[in-house]
């Protein structure tokens, strides 16, 4: 019996396989200004993994199902699950979009620290006579166990 | 002191009209435009014409006359319209019109605008797992701003309830029926903490202003209106706009700041001197933004201001007397050319049932879109 082979989403966007798991960003060279995704490899840009903790800037919760394409979740209103994303602020003084794990808004408030993991998203079944792929993505996570965050 | 007038207005209603097409919207909207003036299409020298969903809205001559003239089709996302009056504008202060008309139409399939993120230079990963949405933006955004700033969500809530009331006395507006407070807010969230009654939505419609060199335009309108300033900015880097996987803690201000500070300086005016805004209103909590963006209070301010009725037609800055885009929807490339519509009724007196009281002198618009635009006139008597 095989595993599932799991595969990032996309390449060159977090360090994978890893048990701790880093974003790629990149360094512009003349300004030192950070950016991720990282820039194109041809720019010359120096890569920079990121700092793995953070606190959340800002959040808000993805109720309906988006546009399909581009989404390539669950577009099902029946199963479709909604979801949450959000800004962490890193030490280096960067804010990275992400989705989040947790989506109840009682749970989740500005400041609270977070931590990046890397969850699955799909699975891929795309070419006929290919094991089917689980695709995963990152996500920020609330480090504090659930419930243990109090509501605002 | 610019030498611009606007001679007439014209819009088609706002909603959904099936079976009419977005240009016929748009010829509907130059003729009321073109009566509104007292003149003939024939005597309309240029023009600018923008959509999202009409690829070659130039084409709408073919609707009202094939004269010939130099006729452009433009678009700058939700801040179309204000591209084309811009664009108008700038040919009469340049002297290659006297008279120049702009418009624009649309009629959007329903739901959250689409797109191809990897078209706009984003990776493709961002659209596949569900980030490119503006309204995360708005939702984050706000969710921010009102925490920072100790502002309610009950704030939200007067703001939408205020919006759906102005559009039931305007009956151009898509959305008519009033609103409670309490059924706002027990909305489900769309994006926390804007619920599903906090959103404007795409739809249809159109609108056309006929723009004319200041010193004639007494020979044409008995009421022109001065457009005293029209500027549209685009981001700075890092400022924290729609559709960035990443951004710099401290960036700079929106866009909006940028073209309101240009728009009072062109203007010879400042916030205080206005007496009616139209600000964009994509949902509740951009409107509260915008408010202090645009130069009208400080960051905070509006708890207590919109609580007081600051905001309402009744008070200091009505905003959004037409029911804003809470209550019209948004046609893009029409949403902006509503605004000046409103404003130009409102300092002509006639806006009947909507009428801000005391004879409002200085107007003012303001449209905010993606990927970070802000863009403002101001119109006066």
């Amino acid at each position: 019996m095989t595993e599932t082979e799991t595969v990032p989403v996309a390449e060159r966007v977090f360090t994978w396989p890893s048990d701790e798991p880093r974003l790629i960003a990149s360094r512009h060279p003349a300004t030192g200004e950070l950016s991720f995704p990282a820039a194109d490899p041809a720019t010359g840009e120096e890569e920079v993994l990121l700092s793995r903790v953070g606190t959340l800037f800002t959040w808000t919760t993805q109720a309906f199902v988006p546009p399909s394409p581009p989404y390539t979740g669950d577009t099902d209103p029946a199963t479709f699950e909604p979801y949450a994303v959000g800004y962490v602020e890193l030490p280096e003084g960067l804010l990275v979009e992400g989705r989040l794990t947790e989506s109840d808004p009682d749970r989740l408030r500005i400041g609270q620290p977070m931590e990046l993991v890397v969850v699955p998203f799909r699975i891929d079944d795309g070419e006929p006579g290919r094991p089917d792929r689980q695709l995963v993505t990152f996500a920020f996570a609330p480090i504090a166990a659930p419930g243990a965050e109090v509501a605002r | 002191m610019s030498n611009v007038s606007i001679i007439g207005a014209g819009l088609h209603p706002f909603g959904r009209f099936p079976g009419k097409q977005a240009m016929d919207m748009g010829a509907d909207a130059i003729r009321l435009a073109l009566a509104d003036a007292g003149i003939g299409w024939e005597q309309v020298q240029r023009g600018f014409a923008g959509s999202l969903e009409v690829s070659n809205p130039d084409a709408v001559v073919g609707k009202v006359g094939l004269t010939g003239i130099p006729f452009f089709g433009v678009f700058n996302g939700c801040a179309t319209a204000n591209t084309a009056v811009s664009m108008a504008a700038d040919a009469i202060e340049h002297g290659a019109a006297d008279i120049a008309i702009a418009v624009g139409f649309d009629k959007h399939p329903r739901g959250a605008f689409a797109g191809d993120p990897v078209a706009l230079g984003l990776p493709g990963w961002y659209g596949e797992t569900g980030l490119f949405l503006t309204t995360h933006f708005f939702g984050m955004k706000a969710n921010r701003y009102l925490a920072v700033h100790d502002i309610s969500a009950t704030t939200l809530a007067r703001v939408a309830a205020k919006n759906f009331r102005n559009g039931a006395r305007n009956e151009k507006a898509w959305r008519r029926t009033p609103m409670t407070e309490d059924e706002i807010l027990a909305a489900p969230y769309l994006n926390y903490p804007l619920t599903r009654f906090m959103y404007c939505a795409p739809n249809e419609g159109a609108g056309a202003v006929v723009l004319c060199r200041r010193d004639l335009a007494t020979r044409y309108s008995d009421q022109p209106i001065h457009l005293a300033a029209w500027a549209l900015r685009t981001r700075r880097r890092g400022a924290f706009e729609v559709q960035s996987p990443s951004l710099p803690v401290d960036g700079p201000p929106s866009p909006t700041v940028d073209a309101s500070r240009a728009a009072f300086e062109m203007a010879g005016l400042g916030p205080e001197d206005v007496d009616v805004a139209q600000l964009q209103d994509t949902d509740a909590g951009s409107e509260i933004i915008h408010m202090a963006e645009n130069g009208f209070c400080a960051d905070g301010d509006q708890e207590k201001l919109i609580a007081e009725g600051w905001t309402e037609i009744t008070g200091r800055l009505p905003v959004n007397t037409d029911g804003g885009l809470m209550a019209n929807g948004e046609p893009i490339g029409a949403s902006g050319l509503r605004q000046i519509h409103e404003i130009v009724l409102q300092l002509r007196g006639r806006a009947g049932d909507r009428q801000v009281p005391g004879r409002p002198r200085v107007g003012y618009t303001h449209l905010y879109g993606a990927p970070g635009t802000g863009a403002v006139t101001v119109l006066t008597v």
